[in-house]
């Protein structure tokens, strides 16, 4: 398409245009595997085989202290995996996680969005509240929280002190809140971002619209629900959707926090893969581990795919 | 509230006033001055409660770094015995920021962070740009085939991949140098895909005189496409940046050499080491912060676009 395009661009006559065109084909074909061979390295080295190798050691008993994959175990390690109470509750621990800090993020972040978007000054002062703490690094988060958390001396506890409970649970050191500790934590870190996405979002509602809505005199909660919650629900699946696919792989704000502890009562998946791999050296386990995850992250990013394949074809359907 | 809904009332009704009146005179594109009346009459208290409760919240959202300067400001005796004292004492004090800037262990986690960092994003974006203006621009057989397999890598988690790279790391002997951490992360995905979009939309008259003049495809990308792209190109390598600053789990697992730390690996460390030192610890989170504050500071408008625009969540 594009040969010919330019062709006829060079308004060549149809004899040499040909074989001009044959080379020049030759020459693009060449020309665009060096522009991908550098990317296409890295990525077949970095993506596609460590997907691979991950595939296949899940299958042996490989170990980080031996050289090989080691014997081959068959579906042991699924066996294990799957009949091992911990890799249950670090994935129910998982899954609560993902429960604690849904709802809030996509809930809080829609609303601080549209009031920000609709007071229209002092944009940059919520802009630096809300989503700077999602640009710093989750170790200096979590030394900030570990701190506000710090049993009876810490803001936390100060602050539940304050408001009369003498005796407040420490939050990271209860098996019960410790992982609502870590969801406030992360939920204070990471609503910049949804906030960001919602704001993109309002940009292209067309202003006419509430102004026509106005006019028609409705209030401004009417014209929020008529009007913003469903020209948002776009970004409401987006937000939704890679709110969850982040959940699941939420790895950084426990180790660094609670270890996973106390007890285990913390700990998630991919704790519980980077501990097998690299305390108890087992690879081949670990890697069964990685592909179930992996497993169910595909199926909710295939799942976003089609729900915006269908929303896509529904709004140009209503076009 | 129920005051809310009735001033909405009243003034609704005055705006439908100002529409029959308009709708009476000139034409229907004419009235946006009786709009914006209508407008702020009606949302006016809403305006209001829409301040109170986003300055409510903004203030929430700043108490932890706030209460986490103060800390660092305050001395580690006074630190360690509660939040009380460390609210009370208004003698503040640099000590923290000097122990922790004169140790060195510091300065080597952010040599390592910059270091890694901009390697990083220098190879992913010129790499992405490549690759992305071949799937854009050129014609031959296999694309849809390179175009699929790189769509599937945004079905890949990195994280989830950390035991492999590791081992294969380990076998070709990168454990512990910088590389281990910026190799495996050169291939984004994600900027491919905002740069093939990009340039996807780039018009292809551009292209066609410069091919005229005889310039190669070399040529072309980087004196035209690539000066063209380049708010796409600042939006992505400062998405990438942060993404490479901010990582964790890469290196904390190939690097164990502390002079190799990057910062948030370096932060990890610090809770254990630092015990009672309460203030310097608050003061290492906010020194680990700062160079990313900055970056905000110097190109929001870039970081909120890119993040927005790529869909990227870590």
């Amino acid at each position: 398409m594009s040969a010919q395009l330019e062709a006829s661009v060079l308004g060549l006559t149809p004899r040499t245009d040909v074989g001009r065109g044959s080379r020049r084909t030759r020459g693009m074909t060449r020309a665009a595997w060096l522009f991908i061979a550098p990317f296409g390295i890295f990525y077949i080295l970095f993506m596609i085989w460590p997907v691979i190798y991950m595939i296949i050691t899940s299958f042996f008993n490989t170990s980080l202290v031996r050289k090989g994959f080691g014997s081959f175990a068959g579906v042991a390690n699924y066996h294990e995996m799957l009949t091992r109470p911990d890799f249950w509750s670090a994935l129910w621990h998982t899954i609560q996680f993902t429960i604690y800090t849904t709802p809030p993020l996509v809930i809080l972040a829609f609303v601080f969005a549209v009031l920000a978007n609709r007071v229209q000054h002092g944009q940059w002062f919520f802009r630096l509240a809300f989503f700077v703490p999602f640009i710093l690094p989750s170790a200096a988060i979590a030394l900030i929280w570990t701190f506000i958390f710090t049993p009876s001396t810490g803001l936390w506890n100060s602050f539940q002190a304050l408001l009369g409970d003498q005796n407040p649970l420490p939050v990271l050191g209860t098996p019960s809140i410790a992982m609502v500790g870590i969801a406030i934590t992360t939920l204070w870190w990471t609503i910049g971002f949804n906030f960001v996405l919602y704001l993109a979002g309002l940009q292209d509602i067309p202003r006419e619209l509430y102004e026509a809505a106005a006019v028609d005199g409705a209030t401004q909660w009417q014209q929020i629900r008529a009007i913003t919650i469903p020209l948002l629900s776009r970004t409401t699946t987006l937000v939704l959707l890679l709110q969850i696919i982040a959940s699941m792989k939420i790895f950084d704000q426990v180790y660094l926090m609670t270890g996973g502890g106390p007890g285990i009562s913390t700990q998630v998946l991919l704790g519980l893969i980077t501990g097998t791999a690299f305390t108890d050296n087992r690879i081949g386990a670990a890697s069964a581990a990685s592909v179930l995850l992996f497993i169910v992250i595909v199926i909710i990013t295939v799942a976003r795919q089609v729900i915006t394949m269908v929303q896509e074809r529904r709004a140009a359907r209503n076009d | 509230m129920t005051e809310q809904t009735a001033s909405g009332q009243t003034t609704a009704g005055q705006s439908a006033d100002a529409r029959r009146k308009f709708s009476n005179g000139v034409s229907a594109a004419a009235p946006p001055q009786a709009i914006t009346v209508g407008k702020h009459g009606s949302g006016r208290t809403f305006v209001v409660v829409s301040w109170v409760i986003l300055i409510v919240f903004a203030v929430l959202w700043l108490i932890p770094s706030l209460w986490a300067i103060k800390t660092s400001l305050t001395s580690n005796s006074t630190s360690a015995i509660g939040a009380g004292p460390i609210l009370k004492d208004w003698h503040l004090t640099l000590g923290s920021y000097k122990t922790l800037l004169s140790s060195g262990d510091i300065w080597n986690w952010y040599l390592a962070s910059f270091v890694t960092s901009i390697l990083t994003v220098i190879f992913a974006i010129g790499f992405s740009s490549m690759a992305a203006y071949a799937l854009s621009r050129m014609n031959f057989r296999g694309r849809r085939w390179v175009f699929l397999l790189f769509i599937g890598g945004i079905l890949v988690p990195s994280q989830v991949l950390i035991v492999p790279v590791f081992q294969e790391l380990n076998v070709v002997g990168l454990l512990n140098t910088y590389w281990a951490v910026i190799l495996p992360q050169i291939p984004t995905v994600i900027a491919l895909f905002v740069f093939k979009q990009f340039f996807d939309n780039i018009p292809r008259d551009y292209e066609e005189s410069a091919r005229l003049d005889g310039a190669g495809y070399w040529r072309i990308f980087r004196s035209i496409v690539l000066p063209l792209s380049r708010p796409v190109i600042a939006a992505m390598a400062i998405v990438t940046f942060v993404g490479t600053w901010n990582n964790l789990i890469l290196p904390l697992f190939v690097l164990s050499n502390p002079k190799l730390m990057t910062i948030p690996v370096g932060l990890a460390t610090v809770q254990g080491s630092f015990g009672q030192r309460l203030s310097d610890i608050q003061a290492s989170s906010i020194l680990g912060a700062l160079p990313l504050v900055i970056l905000f500071l110097i190109f929001q408008r870039q970081i909120v676009e890119g993040f927005a625009g790529s869909g990227l969540k870590g």
